[in-house]
Formats: C-alpha cells, sequence, structure tokens
C-alpha cells in the first residue's frame, strides 16, 4: 500500500541553511550539506530544498552545492531555485537530483512547463505556488519573489491551466502559516485539491507530529511538508534536527490514515 | 566493474554515489569503447519514454550494449523508464522498445485508487517478492518499501517474468527478469537501505 509522505523543507539562503516565518526574517540554523547528511541518516521520505535567494537575484543553480547535496541523499530530492530551463533542469538531474521544482519561471511563463517536461519527463516536474490569503475576500494569491511580489493570479485557476501541461506535483506554501507551527491552512487545500488529482504536498504551518497526522487523516495520499517541525525543538525554537523515526512514522501513519 | 550508462538522460550519479560509498569499482559510460571490461549494466532513465528510446538509440552504446547482454550474458539493471524500454512498445510514445522482454507498457489504470491523488504514482510503496529465490532481493523482506515516481507500468505478457507485484489499485509488475537481464519501476539508488541492498546485491549477482 503507498504511504503518504513526510518531507522536509529546507531553504537556502546565503549558503546557510534557514527558517522563515512568513517569508520574513530568514534565522539561520546550520549548514545544509550538514542538514542533509542527518536527514539522510534519519531516513526521511523526501526532502524539498530551495534556494530561497536564486530566483529573487535572478542567479543561475548552484550546481557545485546541487552536487554535494545529491551525493549525500539516498532518498528523492526535489531541488528548487533559479531554474528557468530545460538545460538548467537536465543538467540538476544528471547530479543525482530527480525533482525539480519551478516557481517564478512558471508562473510567469508557463509554456516553459511542458519544454521542461519534454526533457525530463512531467513525472519529474513540480510546480511550487506560495499562496496568501486575500485581505478582504476568501480568495487566494499567488505571490513570487519570497512573497514579495503578488501576481494577482488565482492559485485555482492558476492549476487548471497548467495541470495537463507536464506537472509531477503540486506543491502549495502558505505565506501565511510559514513558521507559524499553528496548523496547515486546510481551505486553500481543500481548494487545491478538488481541482487536480496530481500529488500534492502542502506547505506551512506544521507545528506537531498531530498536525501531520490529521492532515493524512483528511487527504490520505499527499505530501505531507513542514520546516521549522524538523528544524526546531521545544517552545523556545532551539535548533535540533529532527524526524519521527521509521517505528514513530509508521504509526502516525497507521493511525491517521482512514 | 559496473557501468552506468549515461545516454543523457537519468540520475546518474545517483548510482555511482552508492557504489562509491560500498566501495565497489564502477564507471559512467558515455561512448561504446568505455564498455570493454564492463561486468554489469545499469540503464538509469528519469524521463519520458520516446526520449529515452532515441537518445539510447543514437548515443552510440545501443550495439555494443545489445552484443554484451546477449552473446556474454552481462546482466543488465534497468531503472524506472530503463525498465520501460526492455519492453516491445509503450502507451506514452511512438518509438520501438528494446524488445528484450516481452511486455507493453502501458499507463496505470487508477480506476480503482480510492484516494484522489491519481498520476503519476508517487511515493513509498511496498513490493511482493514472487520469486523469493531471486538473488536480487537477497535479504530484502517482503512488503518492504520502494520510491516510485511514473504513471506507465510494464505489463509483462509472462507471468514468469514477473519479480515483484505492487499495488496501486491493482497489482503491476515493479520488477521483472528475463535470463540476465533485469528490471525494477522503482527507483533502487532513491530507497534508503533496501534500495542500497538490491544495488549491492545486483553487483554481487
Amino acid at each position: 500500500m503507498l504511504h503518504p509522505r513526510i518531507i522536509p523543507n529546507l531553504l537556502i539562503h546565503k549558503k546557510g541553511l534557514v527558517k522563515t516565518v512568513n517569508f520574513k526574517n530568514p534565522k539561520y540554523v546550520g549548514d545544509p550539506l550538514n542538514a542533509v547528511k542527518i536527514f539522510n541518516e534519519k531516513s526521511v521520505d523526501e526532502l524539498i530544498v530551495t534556494d530561497i535567494d536564486a530566483s529573487v537575484k535572478g542567479d543561475e543553480p548552484d550546481y557545485e552545492l546541487i552536487e554535494k547535496i545529491a551525493m549525500e541523499c539516498r532518498m528523492p530530492l526535489c531541488y528548487g531555485g533559479g531554474i528557468t530551463n530545460a538545460k538548467q533542469a537536465k543538467e540538476i538531474f544528471r547530479l543525482g537530483v530527480e525533482k525539480i521544482s519551478i516557481s517564478s519561471a512558471a508562473i510567469n511563463n508557463p509554456s516553459i512547463i511542458p519544454e521542461i517536461a519534454e526533457s525530463v519527463g512531467s513525472q519529474s516536474v513540480v510546480i511550487v505556488l506560495d499562496v496568501k490569503k486575500k485581505f478582504f475576500s476568501n480568495g487566494y494569491d499567488i505571490f513570487t519573489h519570497n512573497g514579495t511580489k503578488k501576481t494577482g493570479l488565482d492559485p485555482v485557476k492558476f492549476i487548471r491551466k497548467i495541470q495537463n501541461t507536464g506537472v509531477g506535483e503540486i506543491v502549495i506554501n502558505s505565506i501565511d502559516q510559514d513558521g507559524s507551527m499553528k496548523g496547515y491552512d486546510y481551505k486553500i487545500i481543500d481548494d487545491v485539491r478538488e481541482t487536480t488529482s496530481l500529488p500534492m504536498t502542502v506547505l506551512g504551518g506544521a507545528g506537531s507530529l498531530d498536525d501531520l497526522g490529521n492532515l493524512i487523516k483528511k487527504y490520505s495520499i499527499i505530501g505531507a511538508g513542514a520546516g521549522s517541525l524538523f528544524v526546531f525543538k521545544g517552545k523556545y525554537r532551539a535548533v535540533l534536527i529532527n524526524y519521527p523515526n521509521q517505528k514513530e512514522k509508521i504509526e502516525l501513519i497507521e493511525t491517521f490514515m482512514v | 566493474m559496473i557501468g552506468v550508462i549515461d545516454y543523457g538522460l537519468g540520475n546518474i550519479r545517483a548510482f555511482s554515489n552508492i557504489y562509491k560509498s560500498f566501495d565497489i569499482p564502477h564507471r559512467i559510460i558515455t561512448q561504446k569503447h568505455e564498455l570493454s571490461g564492463i561486468e554489469k549494466i545499469i540503464l538509469p532513465g528519469v524521463g519520458a519514454f520516446d526520449d529515452a528510446m532515441k537518445k539510447f538509440n543514437t548515443s552510440g552504446m545501443r550495439n555494443t550494449v545489445e552484443k554484451m547482454v546477449f552473446e556474454n550474458k552481462i546482466p543488465i539493471l534497468g531503472v524506472c523508464v530503463g525498465l520501460q524500454m526492455l519492453g516491445n512498445s509503450s502507451d506514452e510514445g511512438v518509438e520501438e522498445g528494446l524488445g528484450w522482454i516481452d511486455a507493453n507498457v502501458k499507463v496505470l489504470d487508477t480506476e480503482k485508487v480510492s484516494h484522489s491523488t491519481k498520476l503519476p504514482h508517487m511515493g513509498w510503496n511496498t513490493i511482493n517478492i514472487i520469486n523469493k529465490e531471486e538473488l536480487l532481493f537477497n535479504g530484502i523482506h517482503d512488503k518492504k518499501r520502494f520510491y516510485f515516481l511514473h504513471s506507465y507500468y510494464f505489463d509483462c505478457n509472462h507471468e514468469e517474468d514477473i519479480l515483484t507485484l505492487t499495488n496501486y489499485g491493482f497489482n503491476f509488475a515493479s520488477s521483472a527478469k528475463k535470463g540476465n537481464i533485469y528490471g525494477v519501476q522503482f527507483h533502487p539508488e532513491k530507497s534508503l537501505e533496501n534500495g542500497e541492498k538490491l544495488l549491492f546485491n545486483f553487483a554481487k549477482i
């Protein structure tokens, strides 16, 4: 039987591993390679690594770092940051990565999705949407550039438009919930879940294993992503890389999955 | 010496990283002359069927690999699309497959998948080992999890070629074997310790 995936989400800023709150105030939490090594030892289901500087600065993906990270990963690795074309995607795959995430480049120009999918396979193309609740209505807006640029696009409409163009997975990252550790935003997850049958991973808000469990209870097969939960411990948020061990993870899934 | 075929597609380095950690001699092969002295071949694949076949066909390596596999009985392991390439054809494209195992690649039927995520079949799923004597699964217990990422499956025309079954709404062949030709639909190079064990086993066959 297929299991839901429990996925640490790691952010890279100025070559360090950071954790943000509402996409702001990146707090240094350690060396990215060291963290990847620890997560590998903890047998995580999958890792998402995102360079949050690349797209903002218009930089190329940091191949040297990607190579080093991929070398440590014995599990699936999704890399994002600065990818704008198929050539870059291919190079990243060659280094030992099997999924690439694209956000601003695909939002600004959705035609790159089929282009990249054609060369690396649609199953490996992950579209990340950073979303924020609208002030005066129930809807959501897609943001780019680390939550600084409002696109005016509606996530549900955007997904409807691109879902059959070569996308393998949708990642929904809630800017409002990011770093809050107060639980996932179910409204947007519901909206997206109703829109697409593509695999989906959600980020933003997970503060406890129960938060992951409740998500799994509601959606069964889903990627339960978390940042703070896996890099902080305790109410003072001491930096400590952690992840449920194999037994705890199976127990969690079996308790919550219906 | 294990040769990992690099025909321009796939996470080649993931394999060499694992063999490096086991201290097992291996080489990434990009041209046919590099195939000399190779005793085991890995045919990786992350991508689309047609693209993979076209690239392999024009890589200049196909004839030599074919000779090694059929005349010298060198074991070969196809991974993901690399497995699918071993079949006759694929629903995903129009290119002809290698036809080394009598199978056709078809799109996964998700009609009986109960949850709302359908395709691709992505994540950690269990394998049922049909042939318990199979050396490739030596030390790997039944119901262990491997990482899958695919929308098409390898539909074997002969049941005896199936090594393991996996359920995603229905049972499909998650690995197959014909003589010295092996293929796995999941990604051993990304399946933590079980995957490492499988790649180790392949090296020892």
